[in-house]
């Protein structure tokens, strides 16, 4: 319990108590930040040399569907020093739904970030390569939104002409 | 273009030429090539393609381009339950299904706070290292294959065919085992099958001691894979790399000793680690890996305790199918568990395990119905591919097939 404490700590030294919310369900450690502050505690993780959280593992999105901030981006990022996984999260709110990129921080996130654009369709601000991962150039829809069915939609995908 | 354009001085020539697509108009040998490499190409694991910008023989900028097994299983996750999904894990890393299956329960299993009985989670361990095996051998073989060992590929599938039959014994399948459940496992692991583990590991050590033989002598299979492919440690970290990809450029890092899953904790093994973080270096990683494997599979086996295989746990774990049949309570149980799930609190989780080919996480957001709201899947050939540009940046054209080799990408799970 003593490192979750530390971090806490450190993060709320760092933005300041007003723009972080603190969760711990399951054993797992989840900040809730504010949008503009999420490069400053970004960066501040990963060079602070009691913290060094130097390896992001994961970023993601969730589509809350009805919520009023709809999306939340979800940033998994892991400490060699504290050996600790720690979650920071960011809601979106108003449309276009835009964050900054944490790509010039976590050479990692570029790829995940991208996966992410392609299948919610946020867009990460000064991110070095946003194209689609998964999906071809020019598909108009975002997958995993909750108003994409499941089945798909017919006709979305082109498909190669049947030779006569 | 404006040399070129001297010599044809013609400004009609000149544009025909441009037209026919037959001829090249410019100097051959101040040209870069783009060429494209894959989808369907044998040495590229699966469907991966790759565009490449070559300086005559030397890569300029390599991109790859993924998407062409996406199946949209985190899609298709949020439409079942979450016992549904268990046969869906099979097909991410489809050379280590049993690690994947472990991987995906204990993460529900930390979502739902069920915990497995003793027993099954020593067997757990047991199948997870045997796939583990099983995916190395792969990886070699191919690997040694993809560089002209094509030997090495034969010798791999023969022990790789033994641990399948092992599998078909416990799991009655032998590549889509789909053999682990929430709260325990499938089937028990009986004597016969316990017996066809320490055979094939006691033979296993010879054999191993060939495959070395083989390549550890060979100056060809050395000089075609040292100093390529070379990745720093704080490169590695920064792109995210896990698993053999890390430990090959000496960052001592495991899953299975950072975060003790299971009882990893109370068996004893090492963690291989190289400084060189080149090709040769991963090659020797994965060889190492395997022989810590051996050493972990000896002591479950001497450790395995008796007992059951599901916990008792009647809301949320499935029952036996003869009781089903023969008691009511147990049918009521199955008919709720199998039509509504087993509704996990509302939160979310995130649970990750050392897979052959690195870290497999899921982070899974429950809102309390049966079915996830949301699962991600954390594939770690996804990221370990990230790196691939890096690596081919000045690399030969033929060092692009071993560095792909190295890396050991799956694409059933980079792409999910």
């Amino acid at each position: 319990m003593e490192v979750k404490e530390f971090i806490v700590q450190k993060v709320k030294e760092c933005v300041g108590e007003a723009n972080v919310e603190v969760t711990d369900a399951f054993g797992d450690l989840s900040i809730t930040v504010k949008k503009e502050k999420l490069l400053e505690l970004a960066r501040f993780l990963k060079e602070n040399n009691e913290l060094e959280f130097v390896m992001c593992k994961d970023v993601t999105a969730v589509d809350w569907a009805t919520r009023k901030k709809r999306f939340t981006t979800v940033y998994h990022i892991y400490s060699f020093k504290l050996n600790f996984t720690l979650r920071v999260k960011v809601n979106l709110d108003e449309e276009p739904y835009q964050v900054e990129s944490v790509a010039p921080i976590w050479e990692s996130a570029n790829w995940y970030e991208r996966e992410t654009f392609d299948m919610y369709g946020i867009e990460f601000l000064n991110h070095p390569d946003l194209r689609r991962m998964y999906m071809p150039e020019g598909f108009q829809y975002y997958p995993l939104r909750k108003d994409f069915p499941v089945m798909g939609i017919p006709g979305s995908l082109p498909l190669p002409q049947k030779p006569e | 273009m404006e040399k070129v354009h001297n010599v044809y001085s013609d400004e009609k020539i000149y544009k025909k030429l441009l037209e026919d697509k037959n001829i090249t108009v410019e100097d051959a040998l101040e040209n870069e090539m783009v060429i494209n490499m894959g989808p369907q190409h044998p040495a590229t694991h699966g469907v991966l393609r790759i565009v490449l910008r070559l300086d005559g023989e030397t890569v300029v900028k390599a991109v790859p381009e993924l998407g062409y097994l996406h199946r949209g299983y985190e899609k298709m996750a949020e439409d079942m339950s979450y016992i549904e999904f268990i046969p869906h894990t099979d097909r991410l890393d489809y050379t280590a299904t049993l690690c994947n299956n472990v991987a995906y329960v204990l993460a529900v299993e930390k979502l739902a706070g069920i915990e497995a009985p003793k027993r099954a989670q020593w067997i757990r361990m047991i199948v997870a290292e045997l796939a583990r095996i099983a995916a190395h051998m792969i990886a070699i073989g191919t690997f040694a294959m993809d560089v002209g060992a094509v030997t090495m590929v034969m010798w791999t599938f023969r022990e790789r065919e033994r641990i399948q039959e092992i599998f078909d014994r416990f799991a009655g399948a032998r590549f889509t085992t789909s053999y682990t459940r929430l709260g325990g496992v499938a089937s028990d692991l009986d004597d016969v099958a316990i017996k066809m583990i320490r055979d094939f590991l006691n033979s296993f050590e010879p054999g191993l001691k060939d495959m070395d033989n083989l390549v550890l002598h060979n100056r060809i299979f050395i000089d075609r894979l040292e100093g390529v492919g070379v990745l720093s440690k704080e490169e590695a970290i920064s792109f995210g790399l896990t698993g053999p990809n890390l430990r090959a450029s000496g960052v001592e890092y495991d899953v299975r000793r950072a975060k003790p899953y299971l009882y990893y904790n109370e068996v004893d093994f090492k963690i291989p680690t190289y400084p060189e973080g080149d090709s040769l270096a991963r090659y020797f990683l994965r060889g190492d890996e395997v022989r810590e494997s051996v050493k972990i599979l000896y002591q479950c086996l001497d450790k395995i305790p008796h007992g059951e295989i599901m916990a008792n746990d009647p809301k949320r774990v499935l029952p036996r199918k003869t009781e089903i049949y023969s008691r009511m309570e147990e049918l009521i149980h199955d008919f709720m568990i199998i039509n509504y799930g087993i509704n996990p609190p509302v939160g979310d989780s995130f649970f990750s395990a050392e897979n052959p080919k690195g870290e497999l996480g899921f982070y899974i957001v429950s809102n309390g119905e049966g079915h996830p709201w949301k699962m991600k899947i954390r594939s770690p050939s996804f990221c370990n591919l990230q790196v691939l540009s890096k690596l081919c940046e000045g690399a030969m054209i033929s060092d692009v097939i071993a560095i792909i080799g190295s890396l050991d990408p799956v694409m059933g799970e980079a792409d999910k």
